[in-house]
């Protein structure tokens, strides 16, 4: 790379690069200088010293974290949030695909189609809101675990600790199972017909098309969404969680995230709030990084 | 060639059809129930337990709409509308100028640094700086619990980018030559040429961001103090999750609030995702495309 080069790329080019210049500034101020404000996550910081000039404390927040009464709870919470969550709200939009694309109706196909992507359109508010009062004390739902026997008496099932895992994993199962279903039915759309045909031919039942057709022609899309979720493992949705926990539920439900907005915006507990926040994210990246790995290496499909 | 239908795949076909209506029915029943509850006869929705199919309602107790009155009075309620209204329309437009600024710019062929515009915007996809810095960052700026923060945080997205940047590769470079001989600079043909032909994708995009931005509550909560800035999803907070919020509700026309609570919260949902349940059946086709074009670069 000369001199003259550049001279000459910026004669030709000087206006992209021009145009290139809010959008560099928009990620240098909002993505590249918080990374910086990461410093914090080694200061014990304090308003009046600011980020430069609080003291230095090097891993003391990290070693004060991984000491702390709640690291087991939040670790415990998160995993069992996020694991439950992908144990559950995987497969199923996976099943609901397979399930539409056997339906011979098209007309019966658009209406279960339309219906099951809306819950996906309503705001986590009003969801958290419709959650709140079916398992109010005298909620339908609530209601209804009584009369099917799974609960001995009516209560306010939010602050049941026990239960709050179900009602975040099965709610989210209620939004997200139509609209997670859409990419899986765009790549079903893509499986050769012809394969089909040909299994035809030999002989091969519809369950046996869709063992040996139908799951191997979709398993990269499944591989590409697992990739992503093992990759979010420690990232569980954090608005639904604010709005659903309480106190009395904490032992089950608050989470690294949560905790990170309680001790940091809320106590002001900056330092100590990031180093908790970047043990979060260097984590989640390090998932992310191995399971693209492990896919590679296994299954030939990647992320990147 | 139609083959015979042997018994199995009937009763599959049977099974798997009570079982995909018994979703939809799932998927449905939560908002129709708040949708019957909410022209209920209120002393009537206090007493029921269990979900409401149709408004309850006897003699000398009509289905009423007061529900509805006494939403369309509550001020911070409209004015939250309002300002989500203007929160989503300007960042929806300033989502597009400068998300397409961006894609234009990456997919320039021939120019020696944008590739490192490139990598640097993908870096972020992997890595950020957390809530606590990001939030000094704006504090620093000023911008903390003014408007600025609620279009500025999430504005440009690298999915998004990268998104529009394939439909701008898409296009043929000839286009974007002959232009240039004729004198056009790069923001005409960004905007006479190149975002006109990818109208579909930018649609998506719009789409995508407006009703997240509709729906979006924690940046609000975390920024905003002040009442008057406040978005539709947090007034949607007070009144549903923190039972509060209703001091501007004008209750002299009620008399008894406790009876009219439940009727109100069921209204204000109704009042505040309606006009998405409305819109979406006809954006439905352009959420299915954005999800396949997403899918298309994973």
């Amino acid at each position: 790379m000369r001199i003259k080069d550049i001279k000459k790329d910026w004669t030709r080019n000087k206006s992209v690069y021009l145009l290139a210049i809010p959008v560099v500034l928009y990620f240098l101020i909002w993505n590249y200088i918080p990374m910086g404000g990461i410093l914090l996550a080694f200061e014990d910081y304090t308003a009046r010293g600011g980020i430069f000039f609080s003291e230095w404390i090097g891993l003391k927040n990290f070693i004060d974290f991984f000491q702390s009464y709640y690291l087991w709870r939040l670790i415990r919470n998160t995993l069992v949030l996020s694991i439950y969550s992908m144990i559950i709200n995987f497969p199923a939009p996976v099943i609901l695909a397979l399930l539409l694309n056997e339906v011979e109706n098209q007309y019966f196909k658009k209406v279960v189609q339309t219906i099951s992507y809306m819950p996906y359109f309503v705001s986590t508010v009003v969801i958290c809101g419709i959650i709140t009062d079916f398992f109010a004390y005298d909620g339908a739902l609530t209601d209804l675990l009584f009369k099917l026997g799974l609960i001995d008496q009516k209560k306010d099932m939010l602050s049941v600790k026990e239960a709050f895992p179900h009602i975040f994993v099965f709610s989210s199962t209620w939004q997200g199972i139509g609209y997670g279903s859409i990419i899986y039915l765009a790549a079903l759309s893509g499986v050769d017909q012809e394969l089909y045909e040909a299994a035809k031919i030999d002989g091969a039942g519809r369950w046996k098309q869709t063992i040996h057709i139908t799951i191997p022609g979709i398993a990269p899309t499944i591989i590409i969404m697992l990739i992503l979720q093992v990759g979010s493992l420690l990232s569980v949705a954090m608005e639904k969680v604010l709005l659903l926990y309480r106190p009395l539920t904490y032992e089950t439900a608050d989470v690294i995230s949560t905790f990170v907005y309680r001790r940091g915006l809320i106590e002001g507990d900056f330092g100590y709030s990031t180093s908790v926040g970047l043990f979060n994210s260097v984590v989640n990246m390090l998932l992310l990084f191995i399971s693209n790995a492990i896919s590679r290496k296994y299954s030939e499909t990647s992320l990147f | 060639m139609k083959i015979k239908e042997t018994p199995g795949r009937i009763a599959f076909k049977v099974i798997n059809t009570i079982i995909l209506a018994a979703l939809a029915f799932v998927c449905l029943v939560p908002l129709w129930h708040v949708l019957m509850a909410s022209i209920s006869d209120p002393t009537y929705v206090t007493q029921h337990s269990g979900i409401i199919m149709w408004p309850l309602h006897s003699e000398g107790h009509p289905v009423t709409l007061k529900g509805y009155t006494v939403v369309l009075k509550n001020n911070s309620l409209i004015r939250g509308y309002a300002n989500t209204i203007f929160y989503v329309g300007a960042g929806c437009l300033l989502c597009i100028v400068f998300s397409s600024l961006a894609a234009y710019c990456m997919s320039r062929r021939r120019t020696m640094w944008m590739k490192y515009l490139t990598i640097m915007l993908t870096f972020t996809m992997f890595f950020n700086g957390g809530l606590i810095p990001t939030y000094m960052v704006n504090k620093f700026l000023g911008i903390v619990n003014t408007r600025w923060v609620i279009i500025a945080m999430g504005l440009i997205s690298i999915f998004n980018i990268i998104i529009i940047k394939t439909a701008f590769q898409s296009l043929p470079a000839s286009l974007e030559e002959s232009a240039q001989l004729d004198g056009a600079g790069h923001l005409t043909i960004l905007f006479k040429i190149v975002l006109p032909l990818t109208k579909a994708t930018i649609a998506v995009i719009a789409l995508f961001y407006a009703v997240g931005k509709w729906n979006e509550y924690l940046t609000a909560a975390i920024y905003l103090t002040n009442r008057n800035l406040y978005p539709l999803q947090i007034i949607l907070r007070e009144i549903l999750i923190e039972n509060s919020g209703t001091s501007e509700v004008d209750l002299s026309t009620l008399g008894n609030y406790d009876l009219y609570k439940k009727l109100i919260q069921y209204s204000t949902i109704i009042f505040a995702t309606l006009p998405i349940l409305c819109i979406y059946p006809f954006v439905q086709k352009y959420f299915v495309k954005g999800v396949m074009i997403g899918s298309i670069k994973g």
